[in-house]
């Protein structure tokens, strides 16, 4: 459980970060740390060094600005809990947060570190799909804005290029008819989900028009389920609707078999989840009409 | 006189000051100048060949001080050592290794780090060998033989009862069941790891040993033993438990690492620790269960009659196990329960196979989960085989209060118990027609839900000397009290507390019998120079046998202090009246001493003819076990969708006989419940077909978390121990004991109407779910 040795920067602008990272390709970002030092503890992954985000200023916070929610990449889980903002306008991100390993971990863990790690385990990765967020990213070439269904490419892989740096989350702006939730299964609390289906809808005139539907830890990335997104776009979101949707993400999903249980398993989770989570994001969109 | 609340008060531990300020003082605590650090390379392989150790990859690492590995030890004879089951394990491996995460190589180093980034570095080159990981298939002709020096891969037979009276038995019944279970592999899981610091002195020739072991004395003994040859000697040797961050079994054992670090010490002329991550602790230390039994049960006209027990046991690659000597299966023959039948048999066939050695308890006294959990699975089954209510079917069938002592089919006797007392107060607890209603009505409307009851009838304190030793050492236990000329005393015991609160209850004891209040002792234990010998703490014996010595020389010294209160009242002995705390002279209550006035009569004032000072001691060897009891009721909802199970209630009454601190008695009932329901739902450790480990890591070893944990319902009846001095029977392990079945009798309960008949252990949301499904019970919302 001891590291090898690194060596350790703490800059004080991105650019400096960046340099850091174009001249150490072996380093890597360190922001709440409870992915990869946990990694580094098991020798999983041995950086040469760490370019530590916590000195640079700006990177955390959250605001509604020009029609996004804009998180700061910095911003730790904890932060989200006790968000006002986030708890009474977005439920999709606020139950999300709140099934992320345990309140000891989220006081350190960020937002950032969780979508950027791209772990297919991780709980953000799916939300940010259903939510259609964008991230914001800083490298040498400049800041950049991406959608998240291009930002995820693989199990621990993101299209970000060398020396680019995740700096901003941006969710678009809740309004009235929009709901969401998140639902999770784990074999214990501050596990990784069995399976998890993030939800997001938008109600107009007592009909879905808009939905995002997005799978945790039943694939090599988070996966967006086009097909339960379409079967409820257009509904009146009556259980018919509900089923249909269910049964394409569980068609959607792609596990594995492991300790979490068989991928038939896995996929009747899908089902499950996905029918509970439409449900409560219906409900809420309802609420918010 | 304040009061001097002995027992039956919930006396806020006097432990705690320290431990909740962070002042406890555990191994990683200890810190000795010019300390060197140990650090031990693995293996990857569950049975492989090694062909070479290239050291000099480690000793290339900056700060590695030497590489000591298989070869090394053997010059010295070290390179094996008996286990206190009369088999012998690998130090370290001369030219095989026979389970993945073996002992390999250890590294000594100037840092901690050095010595990881060593055992990082270290290459070693590995021919596989075939490996064996199932028992059963260990147990075929022509199977991968796991020891070069056996025969074959069977350790042992052992059986107990009578198996023609019992098969005869079986035969005559009207309604038998039979069922395989397997309690898998499980680890205690501690909260503090293993380690040790080892500091030879040269010039003194003697060895310091600061360990975080359960049984010091023993150890001491041990060690002694093994190192007879290199010229060590008991007296030279110092084994000091400091505090100790859970025990649970798993500290019983030497491992590999203490004795590493031990000729680490003795090479260097220089203290060495080693501690243990969590990932060796949980791959590597001795684990407890895997048992695999086929167990039978019959019934003639509703009455219990029969029982029959065969075993196979998966030791891994050495008999590692921590039983009294005469005792293969530990206490397992108590397997016939809380349960009047006539005829029963047990078998145990221990077997090597690919995995790390052991075979430890977990929290129990000495595989009376695995017996505890065959027979409540059983008489559940039995109970509805014969169309009746699994509650009322055992209310019949319990030994009843007054047939104790009561002689078991399998030998024992019985001590006391009223097992429809505990069981019928679980029912009013839990409310339990109510739950029967109610889950009529759920089922009726397609919900899940099970109620499950589990009767337990545990053995504890271990045990009466004709037959409990260890290594020949007999099993007794020990106390040494002194009083000091103010009225303080301190009492030093042979157990060694992991957390279960000693310095408080023997306290409280030696409070009962002298009228001393608690905080006016000072408790130690661990500590082989100071402390009397005992074999230690483990299997709920404490209490049992050390707790009985506080009672018995608190009483030599309340006879001693008679004869000075005498002296001081000019009284005849004969005349004096012991009343809590004082001896007065009959019929003049005003004329009295305290304890504290005899105990500065003692220094200052004792009767010529007699030995000032006042002190004593007592070596208690029990005259029988204890037998705690309880009744447990668990309610369960299952969710359709996702196979989870939830414990929506948890109604736990046990009988410990008299209770010393109940608050002490909640708490570990309290921890012994959530250490009960872990392994019924979460917790296994498991390999695949080529050994490799699954479940080493905390991410894989699930361990509940508050989370996961049910609110308790304690309930308790007094049924006292009558031939322990205070009445007590101890009560460590009860709720790990009596607690898994009750989960499991609860999930079938609920599944009952299925079809279902059995569960397997852990009933993780997969499992519950693949049973659902199969038969077509699986919702899809």
């Amino acid at each position: 459980m001891i590291p090898p040795s690194f060596d350790y920067h703490a800059p004080d602008t991105l650019e400096e970060a960046s340099r850091l990272l174009l001249a150490n390709p072996e380093a890597k970002l360190l922001a709440g740390g409870h992915s990869l030092i946990p990694m580094m503890r098991f020798r999983l992954a041995e950086p040469a060094a760490l370019v530590d985000l916590r000195r640079i200023p700006g990177l955390s916070g959250i605001r509604e600005e020009g029609g996004s929610l804009c998180i700061g990449a910095m911003t730790c889980e904890s932060a989200l809990e006790k968000s006002d903002l986030v708890q009474s306008r977005y439920p999709l991100l606020a139950d999300t947060t709140r099934v992320i390993a345990d309140p000891v971990v989220r006081n350190l863990a960020t937002v950032g570190g969780n979508v950027a790690h791209a772990d297919p385990g991780n709980d953000h990765p799916a939300t940010m799909l259903a939510y259609r967020a964008s991230f914001v990213a800083s490298g040498p070439s400049g800041r950049r804005t991406i959608a998240a269904s291009d930002f995820f490419t693989g199990p621990f892989s993101t299209c970000l290029e060398e020396g680019e740096i995740l700096t901003e989350i941006r969710i678009p702006e809740a309004g009235p008819g929009s709901g969401g939730a998140y639902q999770k299964f784990e074999r214990k609390v501050g596990d990784y989900a069995v399976a998890a289906v993030a939800v997001q809808l938008q109600l107009d005139g007592g009909r879905v028009a808009g939905a995002g539907v997005a799978l945790t830890n039943v694939g090599l990335t988070a996966i967006q389920a086009g097909a339960a997104e379409a079967a409820l776009v257009g509904s009146d979101g009556g259980d018919a609707a509900l089923d249909a949707a269910a049964e394409a993400a569980a068609a959607a999903a792609d596990p594995a078999d492991d300790h979490r249980g068989s991928a038939d398993y896995k996929r009747a989770v899908v089902r499950v989840l996905t029918h509970r989570a439409a449900s409560s994001a219906l409900a809420r969109a309802r609420e918010a009409s | 006189m304040a009061e001097c609340r002995g027992l039956g008060h919930s006396v806020q531990r006097k432990e705690d000051a320290r431990f909740i300020r962070g002042q406890g003082r555990y191994i990683d605590d200890v810190k000795l100048p010019g300390m060197l650090y140990l650090d031990i390379a693995r293996s990857p392989y569950a049975h492989a060949k090694i062909t070479r150790i290239h050291e000099e990859t480690a000793m290339a690492v900056d700060g590695v001080a030497a590489v000591i590995t298989g070869k090394t030890l053997e010059g010295f004879k070290l390179a094996w050592m008996p286990t206190l089951m009369s088999d012998q394990q690998m130090v370290l491996p001369v030219d095989t290794v026979k389970y993945q995460a073996q002992e390999v190589a250890a590294i000594v180093a100037t840092s901690r780090y050095a010595a990881a980034d060593g055992a990082a570095a270290l290459e070693v080159d590995y021919d596989p060998l075939p490996v064996v990981v199932d028992p059963h298939e260990a147990l075929k002709p022509g199977a991968t033989k796991v020891r070069d020096d056996k025969d074959s891969n069977h350790i042992f037979h052992w059986e107990h009862g009578d198996a023609d009276g019992t098969e005869a038995a079986l035969a005559g019944c009207d309604t038998v069941v039979e069922q395989k279970m397997h309690l898998p592999r499980i680890h205690v899981a501690s909260i503090e790891t293993c380690g040790c610091v080892a500091s030879w002195n040269p010039v003194e020739g003697h060895l310091t040993l600061y360990l975080t072991t359960q049984a010091p004395h023993a150890i001491r003994t041990v060690v002694a033993l093994v190192t007879a040859h290199l010229g060590l000697a008991e007296h030279k040797i110092r084994v000091i438990s400091p505090d100790i961050g859970g025990g649970f079994g798993g500290k019983v054992p030497v491992y590999p690492g203490y004795v590493l670090a031990t000729a680490a010490s003795v090479v260097t002329g220089k203290p060495v620790k080693w501690i243990e991550d969590r990932s060796e602790n949980l791959q590597a230390d001795s684990f407890a269960r895997d048992y695999h039994i086929t167990a039978k049960l019959g019934s003639k006209k509703g009455k219990v009659t029969a029982l029959k027990l065969d075993t196979v046991a998966d030791h891994g690659y050495s008999d590692a196990a921590a039983n009294p000597s005469k005792f293969p299966a530990g206490l397992y023959h108590i397997a016939t329960g809380s349960y009047d039948l006539a005829n029963a048999h047990v078998s145990v066939d221990g077997v090597y196979t690919n995995k790390p050695p052991g075979g430890i308890a977990y929290r129990c006294s000495f595989r009376v989960t695995e017996a505890v959990h065959a027979i409540e699975r059983m008489v559940d089954l039995l109970a509805r085989e014969n169309g009746e209510d699994p509650a009322d079917f055992r209310l019949r069938n319990f030994i009843k209060p007054e047939q104790f002592p009561y002689q078991s089919a399998l030998g024992w006797e019985y001590d006391s118990g009223n097992y429809g007392a505990a069981l019928e107060k679980a029912m009013d607890m839990i409310g339990y027609q109510d739950l029967r209603a109610e889950q009529a009505e759920k089922r009726a409307r397609g919900e899940l839900m099970g109620i499950g009851i589990s009767s337990f009838t545990e053995i504890v304190g271990a045990g009466p000397s004709k037959t409990f030793d260890i290594l020949g050492i007999k099993m007794f236990d020990s106390a040494e009290i002194r009083i000091h000329p103010t009225g303080k005393a301190i009492a030093r015991f042979g157990t060694k507390s992991q957390g279960q609160g000693h310095e408080t209850t023997y306290a409280q004891i030696i409070a009962e019998e002298l009228g001393i209040p608690p905080e006016d002792i000072q408790v130690e234990e661990g500590d082989t120079d100071t402390a009397p010998y005992g074999l230690g703490t483990y299997a709920s014996r404490s209490t049992p046998t050390a707790g009985a010595a506080a009672s018995i020389a608190s009483r030599k010294i309340r006879e001693k202090g008679r004869k000075i209160a005498a002296h001081l009242l000019e009284a005849d002995e004969a005349d004096l009246v012991w009343e809590q705390g004082k001896f007065y002279v009959k019929g003049s209550p005003d004329r009295a001493k305290t304890i504290q006035d005899i105990a500065f009569a003692a220094y200052t004032n004792h009767p010529q003819g007699l030995e000032a000072g006042l002190e004593a001691i007592s070596y208690y060897d029990p005259p029988n076990l204890t037998f705690p009891f309880g009744s447990y009721i668990c309610c369960v909802d299952i969710d359709r969708g996702t196979g989870q199970v939830k414990i929506r209630r948890f109604v736990a009454v046990d009988d410990c006989g008299v209770r010393i601190n109940p608050m002490i008695v909640d708490g570990q009932i309290h921890g012994g419940l959530t250490m009960g329901i872990a392994p019924a739902l979460l917790e296994e450790i498991s390999y695949d077909a080529d050994g490799n480990i699954t479940g080493g890591n905390f991410m894989e070893y699930l361990v509940p978390t508050a989370m996961e944990t049910p609110h308790w319902e304690l309930g308790e009846t007094v049924t006292p121990s009558p031939h322990h001095p205070i009445g007590a029977k101890g009560v460590g392990e009860s709720a790990t004991v009596g607690a898994p079945p009750a989960v499991v009798n609860a999930v079938v309960d609920a599944l009952w109407h299925l079809g279902v008949r059995h569960m397997e252990i852990p009933m993780t949301p997969a499992r519950v779910w693949d049973v659902l499904n199969e038969h077509g019970a699986a919702a899809t919302r």
